[in-house]
């Protein structure tokens, strides 16, 4: 594998920057009517996209959940292509058979997302079994939330990962709520890193405000897996700012609630650190603003392609 | 003439022979390096490695994902279920993402996945460890499905099925692991075949109950009547051209497979005959398959439930007029 240079400080915040103006983009569409379908967002969730990704080359893999728009652009997917994918427009990535909850970017090594729960783990346990069996040093990532730790495949995989030592790190998103309701109506477990020392895994808990805390985890994480030490659980505390899906009012949270992880916000928690370390504001805003201009001439770009072709009904049901 | 080879050997032999032409097959699946329960893996790690030959714990949604996700990076991974009953638990991976990736990728993704799974009813097993679930598979787009009746095309279609780009299911029935019969290597890669000719009446089957269709042939010839018999071996695709061939001659067909009749695979080729071109049948065709029920343990239940080439001689006979016709051509008539 060819080593990545390390993100600076710089490009982790236009990372998260880009990640926010997409997802406030795709938000402002859909209110629109302008992109159809079942919308999840990742708002609030940017520390824990960018600093895994942070993390990784170029080359490993990660598969992703119904919630992964942020996990495609954190590792560095065309931001017209995937505009063009969730927005049904022939020119996405999948040509529009995929949408939002189906997005793939191998080129840059996110493979595929799922909208099944849990669904996704397996998977990226098997493509760690192709860089074993390769001989590769390419590491494996699995996103998931914290519904997908009281699923059969999800306790099936850490199972399998350790006992096959896969170079694989699962990536917990713990924001609190399986769809609509609180994790504990889910479980008694409090801390999903618990679950991974059952299987002799090891696990961190980690602050997903703090994109360089989460970063330096999963770095610990993906060195032990490209050493041969198998498998490593970081589970990421954070929280989505957005309902489950667009158009969730998310009744079921408290104001109170909201207004914490506001504060908490990763991508103006970042800037502050990096203003108190002596980066001049402009340089700071400028970041911002280059990310909104990206994204909205990727948003305007896809948007004027033509929509998916009805020809391709059929296609690709079969190579 | 080409040696006579049991089927559970033929098995072995187009896993032997795809893993030594292509060094990205690998095999996992429960207990595949001690040779599983039958023998169908037996000797392959001694001769590719215990990297290739994987032993995995009973964890079937896992293993299917797994070489899911292996397959769409690059590996051509042979997932054995040990019975078909268990692919219940890896329907989500199968169904979800190894039929469905390449589709929603566009086509950025391909997974050339070959499942094996062995069914059927045979051994008394009960309800857990003897059906025939084809009609799940055949009905969900992405999936090739085959279901080889003969030692040749278990060898040959096996090669064809890891060779291809798409996921197959491989049935292999338990009935006939011990049959034997000639391997060529000539036999074609895809479509359905005749395996007799007759002027009658088609009958239209594939894996083990082809054999109760050669049985059923040979009682009714002796009584004058001429049956042609296709074994149809892909079942997705599903080639009806020889079948459809066979039944503007004769006119008058039966669909014969071991499957619980009600949205089985004779349902879709039924539809499929009665709308093809040039098709005048002279009495509906008629199915023949297992009653809608489980299969009882006990021997006097599975012996009522299993159809075979009796149902077949009756439902022949229903359709030439000489016996009153039965329910569809169901095993005891029962829907």
């Amino acid at each position: 594998m060819t080593r990545t240079r390390p993100l600076t400080d710089l490009e982790i915040l236009a990372r998260m920057w880009l990640i926010r103006a997409f997802e406030e983009k795709v938000s402002e569409l859909y209110a629109a009517g302008k992109v159809a379908g079942l919308i999840h967002l990742g708002i609030g969730q940017e520390g824990s996209a960018v600093g895994t990704c942070a993390a990784l080359g170029r080359s490993d893999y990660v598969f992703g959940t119904h919630r992964s728009h942020a996990h495609a652009i954190a590792k560095g997917a065309d931001l017209r292509r995937l505009m063009a994918e969730i927005a049904g427009r022939s020119t996405g990535y999948c040509k529009g058979k995929g949408g939002s909850m189906h997005i793939s970017a191998p080129e840059v090594g996110f493979v595929t997302a799922t909208g099944v729960v849990a669904g996704n783990i397996p998977l990226a346990l098997g493509a760690a079994l192709t860089s074993v069996t390769r001989n590769e040093d390419r590491v494996s990532v699995a996103f998931f939330g914290d519904g997908a730790g009281q699923s059969g495949p999800f306790h099936e995989s850490l199972n399998m990962a350790a006992l096959w030592k896969l170079p694989v790190v699962l990536v917990c998103e713990n924001n609190g709520y399986v769809e609509f309701s609180p994790l504990s109506a889910h479980t008694v477990v409090e801390r999903l890193a618990d679950y991974a020392s059952v299987y002799s895994i090891p696990a961190v808990t980690v602050d997903g405000g703090d994109v360089l805390a989460v970063r330096d985890a999963v770095t610990e994480a993906v060195d032990r897996a490209r050493g041969g030490g198998g498998p490593s659980f970081v589970e990421v505390l954070t929280h989505r700012l957005r309902g489950h899906y667009e158009g969730d009012p998310a009744r079921y949270r408290t104001l109170s609630e909201r207004e914490e992880w506001k504060r908490k916000d990763p991508v103006a928690r970042f800037a502050r650190h990096l203003a108190e370390s002596g980066v001049p504001p402009e340089s700071l805003d400028d970041v911002e603003a280059a990310a909104r201009t990206r994204v909205a001439v990727a948003a305007e770009q896809a948007l004027a392609d033509p929509p998916a072709d009805p020809a391709g009904v059929t296609g690709d049901v079969y190579v | 003439m080409a040696a006579r080879i049991r089927y559970i050997e033929a098995v072995r032999q187009g896993l032997q022979s795809s893993m030594r032409s292509d060094p990205s097959v690998i095999v996992l699946g429960e207990d595949v390096r001690y040779g599983g329960p039958f023998g169908a893996t037996k000797g392959l790690a001694d001769e590719f490695g215990k990297g290739r030959i994987l032993d995995t714990p009973i964890s079937e949604a896992t293993v299917m994902g797994m070489a899911t996700g292996a397959a769409a990076t690059g590996l051509r991974p042979i997932v054995e279920i040990m019975f078909v009953d268990f692919a219940t638990l890896a329907m989500d991976q199968l169904v979800n993402h190894a039929a469905k990736l390449g589709f929603m990728t566009g086509g950025l993704l391909r997974v050339p996945l070959t499942v094996r799974v062995q069914g059927g009813v045979s051994g008394r097993f009960g309800a857990h460890h003897s059906q025939s679930l084809e009609a799940w598979f055949l009905h969900t787009p992405g999936l090739k499905v085959v279901a080889p009746a003969f030692p040749g095309d278990a060898a040959r279609l096996l090669e064809v099925a890891i060779a291809d780009d798409n996921p197959v299911v491989y049935m292999e029935h338990r009935g006939l692991y011990w049959t034997k019969g000639e391997v060529t290597g000539n036999e074609p890669a895809s479509g359905s075949v005749v395996r007799r000719r007759g002027d009658h009446v088609t009958i239209v089957s594939y894996s083990r109950m082809v054999h109760h269709a050669l049985a059923a042939a040979d009682t009714l010839a002796a009584d004058g009547i001429g049956c042609e018999v296709i074994d149809l071996r892909w079942l997705a695709p599903l080639d009806l051209e020889p079948a459809v061939a066979s039944l503007r001659r004769t006119g008058r067909a039966v669909v014969a497979h071991e499957a619980v009749t009600t949205g089985g695979v004779g349902a879709e080729v039924v539809a499929r005959l009665q709308a093809a071109r040039g098709i005048r049948t002279r009495a509906p065709i008629a199915r023949v398959g297992a009653p809608f029920a489980p299969v009882g343990a006990a021997p006097e239940l599975e012996d009522a439930f299993v159809p075979g080439s009796g149902d077949i001689v009756g439902a022949v006979r229903g359709l030439l007029g000489e016996a009153p016709p039965r329910t569809d051509g169901q095993k005891g008539g029962r829907t």
